[in-house]
């Protein structure tokens, strides 16, 4: 795909979120109210309607050939690159995904794992040090210190005696 | 006058408490290793790095931020010199005379001189501040919601006007950003609004910090990926031949650039001020200043000192510059101030100008701050030069999966909602797709912080004046503030006709 035709799609896409905020928008009044001055939807109703009248012009300036981007017959994302910003962005929503189920101190070292050991080709020593070292670093400063609970998952049981020893 | 020099005094005081000593210390040396980074700059470490500081008291946090965000902009010249990458965007016109200084075998005296013209830079720009900042404040103080307002157009309007970018693009984005802040309840009616297909996560709206880290944080990230892969990995890192006599020698050498260091400094903190321009278009102007005025403008590019200390005491005083109206009017100057002005709002401070009554230590706290911060960077860069230069070694591999780790907990922690974890991954990676479209991301940075502030202006100015909109012209600051707001806006267009104008000119001579 070439960066011109990433353009068209990302316009139109944006063009139609923009509609769909107008719509939304709509659910509550956006005029005038007697003694209460300008409806809740007015804010966002006229600011979507600007992002709509703004991606009419993005598309105008494409169809004019007007501008870098709307002229680059470049490929939009490299394929030597994409495997890797792919790589990295679906292992980020693996981790997210897993958070919910094992928990992230049971998601956190297999993304550790795989970023440092499969992409970035380092010893299993210095990836079992860092994979073990910032979960326990997180623990100790969010869970103990900042006393934010981080969600467990499954492995909840598993904490309660290191709460009863820190909370 | 001597009013300010006591509560600077009090100021003083404030920083001089061992636990906001350290963390100035710890946030300096924090902000040069971040600004060191490549791909790494002041507003992703604050951006980052803000959920941390939960830990302590409002003025600590800020105190630590701003030291990171100081010692980011120290910390960016050391890249652009060893790598010939800037650390940071505000260090790119530190590349231009600092990387053939690195080829030539003086990386040290170019280091030297970056970091002491960002600590001339950032120390006059502070006192600058000290003294324009309580009268601008006293101004400030009989502000109702349409100067509020029409300040807040003056800040989107830069970005339209000044910004550079594709005009369409930056409406496009201050406007997204002003929407997704308006999501959860409406203020006035406090009914739900624009609960987004109905995932009941909206409800609580998007929190500022969701977005920042997901276009800092995730998406800088994703686009750093990129340009890895591109360059190969290959490290470009230049040799550095450090000692206390060359130093000496290096820093006897700096009183010839001080024209355009101190030039650099005032030009820089003006810049700062300005909503759009921030560190990086100041810079840019500076160094192409420096080499006007210049009795050598033919060294420029070649590695004249000059090239390396206009633009470095440039984006120092600029980052202060950008903390004025943040203090005074509410208005961030840059996308790490309107990083921390959300911080701000979090901490329970109304950002404006009763900041300054009524949260006096708080403000002058974190001017005090900005005098040490200067001080420990420039001390800090210049003792622990070998130890940043080893930093850069730091494959991106091993830092990469740390910023990640930090970007999830960064993102869960405020809300404690996998929603917000979610969204932030989608902001993230959509930011890289529109960001590789030339979109700018500032403008929406700025405007979902300033979103929660914008919209009851509005609204209450209207009420008051029944629905129209002359308020916003007919009273003595508001009016003003409005005219440039619009005139700005239509700068644009002002410009496409003049171009016109100019080329049917000569056709109709003919």
């Amino acid at each position: 795909m070439t960066v011109r035709t990433a353009e068209l799609l990302m316009a139109i896409m944006m063009g139609a979120f923009s509609i769909y905020l107008m719509v939304k928008s709509y659910e509550l009044p956006i005029g005038w109210i007697e003694d209460e001055g300008p409806g809740g939807g007015a804010w966002p109703f006229w600011l979507a309607t600007i992002m709509l009248v703004s991606c009419g012009g993005i598309l105008s300036n494409w169809f004019r050939k007007k501008g870098r981007i709307a002229q680059s017959t470049r490929t939009y994302i490299e394929s030597h690159v994409l495997g890797d910003v792919a790589a990295v962005a679906g292992s980020l929503i693996v981790t997210v995904a897993l958070f919910s189920f094992i928990g992230i101190y049971g998601a956190l070292p297999l993304f550790l794992v795989f970023y440092i050991r499969y992409l970035g080709k380092h010893s299993w020593l210095l990836t079992s040090v860092l994979a073990v070292m910032i979960p326990v670093v997180i623990f100790y400063f969010f869970e103990i210190t900042l006393k934010i609970i981080l969600p467990k998952g499954i492995t909840e049981p598993l904490f309660l005696p290191l709460y009863k020893i820190f909370l | 006058m001597l009013e300010i020099i006591q509560l600077l005094g009090q100021g003083f005081l404030v920083v001089f408490e061992p636990q906001n000593l350290m963390l100035i210390i710890g946030g300096c040396a924090l902000g040069l290793f971040i600004g060191a980074m490549p791909g790494l700059g002041s507003v992703n470490g604050v951006a980052i790095l803000l959920p941390l500081t939960f830990l302590v008291p409002p003025t600590g946090a800020i105190i630590f931020l701003a030291a990171i965000y100081y010692g980011a902009m120290y910390g960016g010249a050391i890249s652009s010199i060893m790598l010939g990458i800037p650390g940071a965007s505000t260090a790119v016109a530190t590349t231009f005379d600092g990387r053939p200084l690195a080829k030539q075998g003086m990386a040290d005296k170019a280091l030297i001189a970056a970091a002491v013209a960002s600590f001339v830079g950032g120390s006059i720009s502070v006192i600058l501040f000290t003294f324009f900042a309580p009268p601008l404040a006293h101004v400030a103080l009989v502000f109702g919601a349409p100067e509020e307002f029409a300040l807040m157009m003056l800040a989107f309007a830069t970005f339209v006007g000044l910004g550079g970018d594709d005009i369409f693009k930056t409406m496009f984005s201050i406007c997204i950003g002003l929407v997704l802040s308006a999501v959860g309840f409406d203020i006035i009616s406090g009914e739900p609004r624009l609960v987004l297909w109905d995932i009941t996560g909206f409800l609580h709206g998007v929190n500022f910090l969701v977005l920042a880290i997901g276009i800092y944080g995730i998406g800088e990230m994703l686009w750093t990926v990129e340009e890895h892969a591109l360059g190969g990995g290959k490290s470009m890192l230049s040799e550095a031949n450090v000692s206390v006599k060359r130093t000496i020698v290096a820093l006897r050498e700096l009183v010839k650039t001080w024209k355009s260091t101190v030039m650099g400094s005032f030009l820089g903190y003006f810049v700062g001020i300005l909503p759009a321009a921030g560190a990086t278009p100041g810079s840019l102007m500076a160094y192409g200043i420096a080499k006007q005025i210049s009795a050598e403008p033919e060294k420029f590019g070649n590695g004249a000192i000059e090239g390396v200390c206009a633009p470095e005491a440039a984006n120092n005083a600029a980052s202060t510059g950008s903390m004025l109206p943040m203090l005074t009017l509410g208005i961030p100057g840059s996308p790490t101030t309107a990083i921390l002005l959300g911080g701000m709002v979090i901490w329970g401070l109304e950002p404006g100008p009763r900041l300054f009554t009524d949260h006096s230590e708080f403000v002058w706290g974190l001017i005090a701050s900005l005098y040490a911060a200067n001080l420990f960077s420039l001390l800090i860069n210049i003792a622990f030069i070998p130890v940043f230069i080893k930093v850069l070694k730091t494959p991106f591999t091993i830092l990469a999966p740390i910023i990640f780790t930090l970007c999830l907990i960064g993102g869960y922690a405020p809300t404690q909602d996998m929603h917000d974890v979610w969204l932030m991954i989608v902001f993230g990676i959509v930011g890289y797709l529109m960001r590789k479209l030339d979109y700018p991301l500032a403008p929406a940075v700025l405007a979902i912080v300033l979103g929660p502030l914008a919209e009851p202006a509005m609204r209450q100015s209207l009420i008051i004046s029944e629905g129209s909109l002359a308020i916003f012209f007919e009273r003595t600051y508001a009016g003003p503030i409005m005219v440039a707001a619009l005139i700005l806006l239509f700068l644009p267009l002002f410009k496409i006709i003049y171009d016109r104008m100019r080329k049917t000119k000569p056709e109709a001579a003919e």
